[in-house]
């Protein structure tokens, strides 16, 4: 069985790597299992589309995911991976593991 | 048997009888939702906090009466999944699980569906009797959402969708029909089996029949839903299995079992897989039944944000802000301030008059030196309270507050603390006991606590009266703002170093990871806004009434008793024999007797005295030097000038470095009784709770004698 978030592992980079404006789709998150399951039910999930609202160096960081905005501090955006990705229709998240 | 055994004592008889008559209705969804809004539209002002067994914390409960049926209404706390992470999630999920509400009501932000329907299909795991609420639909619909009720409704089992807005009232009557339809069995549960894709569907089936072979304990109904948890991994469920199960730890270990078997097959952990599964289940939802008018929009939101969260202007503006809300407090409370005191005074006044004039009596003295004057004393602070409260609301409910959480967070770090925590230590400001409370979002026991040790230093509304009495005593008119910034100052920067030390010592480890949603901006209803520091302020009045109540009474007797010999007292002034009354009472001799030890901090026997009663409730100082100086009772019921003689008194009798010293002696000193008491309720024992008292004592005695003895040493004790 293929894992598509192995393949997508390949070009991930940390979250915190973005500039603002950019859009990713979550790939993994590298945390604590308690952590996880508060940013899986908060929409950061695997396959979720994000975009990044603002990157400042030092400060935390804002993401918007399913139109909410989300702060996260910096050493969580440096532990959410994702794959850069260009403004698209944009396939609905969770089909990547149907 | 006992033969006054209550009639409800068969559970059975008694939940049959009530099942139709009375239903408890649980309001769950995710923070920012508008939850509360809901809440007051279905209960109006018929709120009160109720308590649960097994629940720690108060919940605001309402009743409604709808189509014949009593309805209870519960208010969660807000919570994004039954994965519980933060204090406050427990509490909600608990309740759902265990005390099995009649009907709950997932209120749902409508033009954030995805998200919000994650815990909807939680609720729909566990098989409850559910009612949907879509609120915020105004929003949903100007940013172009087109939802179809009827598909979504049949895509989710059925489950009743009202349409609402919350914050116009609309729909709230809807709400009710369903919930009733719900809850009196006219509109039928029906339980969705969701799937979670065939692999894991059949890990949970071959636990739940473990666990529904084992179990007595638990309902059948529960059981693919632990099995389910179980596959999560969380913690709780894994703790009641091993507790309740007699086959528990056979049961873990086959979870365990098909925890790796599902990791090997999908090389993610089961949670991951399940959180996939649900939200394709809601995407497939959401494909069929919404409709996107409109692609995109500019979000007003973020255009404010880009303003107050700036990099540079945040601060300031922030900071700004700040400096109203207190200007606000102290200056607008000032008058209905005032108004309260001639109250109190005239009512002790009548009190008084029941006894012949001259008459000394206990009970005369009792009722109006003691419950009177005492919580008098503490009630005339509610207009501060209040609007410091409201201040507070409008900032919350604007959705400013996680802004100043986000624009804090970077120095909050620096404390090993984070942005959140900022968010008690500003109600701090207003009253240590809600402050505490609102550590309740807080995810880390570890950062609970650290901000619970730290915010008495915040210095809060109670102790200004204290700096308001003593700073124009001892200080020209012009020193005055500078001192008071001064004290305020001292207080932040102990907490920081508290914090630091702390966190170094007893709470070592790294800092928790901060995530917090920044809600939308929004116009605060002026409803929600009443409700909200009405809340807080009657907190506030019940505690005057009930703790602050029976304090006083026993400062009243410390202060009283033992009687001087009568022929002590012939021959000189009321104020002169009040004062050799409470030389010679209880209070009088504790203050004497630690004179030796106060002394280096500049404090005699009379300092000592009012700082015993400060211990209740520290406002109580200022009333108990009154006494002190033979100046309290009639003698200065010339309404607002009441202070300045004993200002006079006070600058003639210290030194401005005395002033000082007590200042700071009150302000890092002793948390009051109030606080020692909501210490040991939400940090769970009583060990915090007197750690944190002895150890402020301990920081107070070591700042105002270093302060004292340097200031001597400099030459300023003559001042």
């Amino acid at each position: 069985m293929t894992k598509p978030h192995e393949q997508l592992a390949q070009a991930a980079v940390p979250l915190s790597a973005l500039p603002d404006g950019a859009r990713a789709r979550l790939v993994r998150v590298e945390a604590g299992h308690g952590l996880r399951a508060r940013l899986t039910a908060m929409g950061l999930a695997p396959g979720a589309e994000v975009q990044v609202v603002a990157n400042r160096g030092g400060g935390p960081f804002v993401v918007a995911v399913h139109g909410t905005r989300i702060v996260l501090g910096r050493g969580m955006a440096h532990k959410v991976y994702v794959v850069s990705e260009e403004p698209r229709g944009g396939a609905a998240p969770g089909e990547a593991a149907g | 048997m006992d033969p006054n055994e209550p009639p409800d004592a068969h559970p059975c008889d008694a939940d049959h009888a009530q099942a139709k008559a009375r239903l408890t209705v649980a309001l769950v969804g995710n923070p920012n939702t508008g939850k509360t809004t809901i809440f007051n539209n279905l209960t109006g002002a018929r709120q009160h906090v109720g308590n649960y067994p097994g629940v720690t914390v108060e919940l605001k409960e309402g009743v409604r009466v709808h189509g014949g049926r009593r309805l209870k209404i519960v208010d969660l706390p807000g919570t994004y999944s039954l994965t519980a992470y933060s204090e406050d999630e427990l509490v909600a999920r608990d309740f759902v699980i265990d005390a099995h509400p009649d009907v709950i009501v997932h209120v749902v932000d409508a033009s954030n569906l995805e998200r919000n329907l994650y815990l909807a299909v939680q609720l729909l795991e566990l098989g409850v009797p559910l009612v949907v609420a879509l609120n915020m639909s105004d929003v949903a619909a100007e940013r172009g959402y087109a939802i179809d009720l009827g598909k979504l409704s049949a895509l989710l089992g059925d489950v009743p969708l009202v349409r609402t807005v919350g914050h116009r009232n609309e729909g709230t009557e809807d709400l009710l029909d369903a919930v009733v339809a719900v809850g009196t069995g006219v509109h039928p549960v029906r339980r969705v089996p969701v799937s979670h894709g065939r692999e894991v569907d059949e890990e949970v089936a071959k636990l739940a029949g473990l666990l529904e072979a084992d179990a007595p304990l638990l309902a059948p109904r529960e059981t693919p839903w632990i099995a389910l948890k179980l596959l999560e991994g969380d913690g709780r469920v894994r703790q009641r299995v091993q507790e309740r199960c007699a086959q528990g730890a056979a049961v873990l270990a086959a979870a365990e079992a098909s925890v790796r078997h599902l990791e090997g097959l999908f090389g993610d952990g089961p949670e991951v897989v399940i959180a996939d599964r649900r939200y394709g289940f809601i995407s497939g939802a959401c494909q069929e039944a919404v409709r996107r008018t409109i692609e995109s929009r500019h979000e007003m939101s973020d255009r404010v944000d880009a303003i107050l969260t700036h990099p540079v202007l945040g601060l300031p503006i922030f900071l700004g802000l700040m400096y109203a809300v207190f200007w606000a407090t102290f200056r607008l409370g000032e008058w209905p301030m005032r108004g309260i005191e001639m109250g109190f005074k005239h009512l002790g006044a009548l009190v008084a008059g029941l006894w012949a004039p001259g008459a000394s009596s206990a009970i005369k003295s009792l009722l109006v030196d003691g419950v009177i004057g005492g919580v008098g004393g503490v009630v005339v602070f509610l207009p501060s309270i209040l609007i410091l409260f409201l201040a507070i609301a409008v900032l919350e409910d604007s959705g400013y507050m996680a802004r100043a959480a986000f624009i804090m967070d970077r120095w909050m770090h620096k404390i090993g603390l984070h942005g959140k925590s900022f968010i008690p230590m500003l109600i701090g400001f207003g009253c240590t006991v809600p402050a505490i409370m609102a550590t309740r979002v807080l995810e880390s026991r570890r950062d609970r606590l650290v901000t619970m040790l730290i915010l008495p230093l915040m210095s809060c509304g109670a102790r200004l009266t204290i700096y308001a009495m003593l700073i124009p005593a001892f200080f020209p008119a012009a020193w005055r703002g500078p001192v008071l910034w001064c004290i305020y100052l001292v207080g932040i920067v102990a907490a920081v170093a508290l914090a630091k030390v702390l966190r170094l010592t007893l709470f070592r480890g790294e800092a928790t990871p901060f995530v917090m949603e920044l809600p939308p901006y929004r116009m605060p209803t002026l409803r929600s806004l009443l409700i909200h520091a009405w809340d807080r302020g009657w907190l506030y009045l019940r505690k005057a009434g009930t703790l602050i109540l029976a304090v006083s009474v026993c400062m009243w007797a410390l202060t009283s008793y033992p009687k001087p010999p009568a022929d002590a007292a012939a021959g000189v002034s009321e104020g002169a024999r009040r004062a050799a009354e409470l030389e010679y009472s209880v209070a009088g001799r504790l203050g004497q007797a630690l004179e030796p030890v106060m002394r280096p901090l500049g404090f005699d026997w009379r300092i000592n005295t009012a700082l015993v009663g400060a211990f209740a409730a520290k406002e109580v100082f200022v009333a108990q030097m009154g006494i002190v100086f033979s100046l309290g009772g009639e003698e200065t019921a010339d309404g607002g000038e009441s202070l300045d003689p004993l200002r006079r008194r006070l600058s003639e009798t210290y030194t401005p470095l005395q002033g000082l010293s007590i200042m700071l002696f009150c302000l890092l000193g002793f948390p009051c009784m109030a606080t020692v008491a909501v210490m040991r309720s939400e940090s769970g024992t009583w060990r915090w709770a007197l750690l944190q008292w002895a150890g402020l004592a301990v920081l107070a005695y070591g700042v105002s004698l270093a302060v004292y003895q340097a200031g001597l040493g400099l030459g300023l004790g003559g001042g």
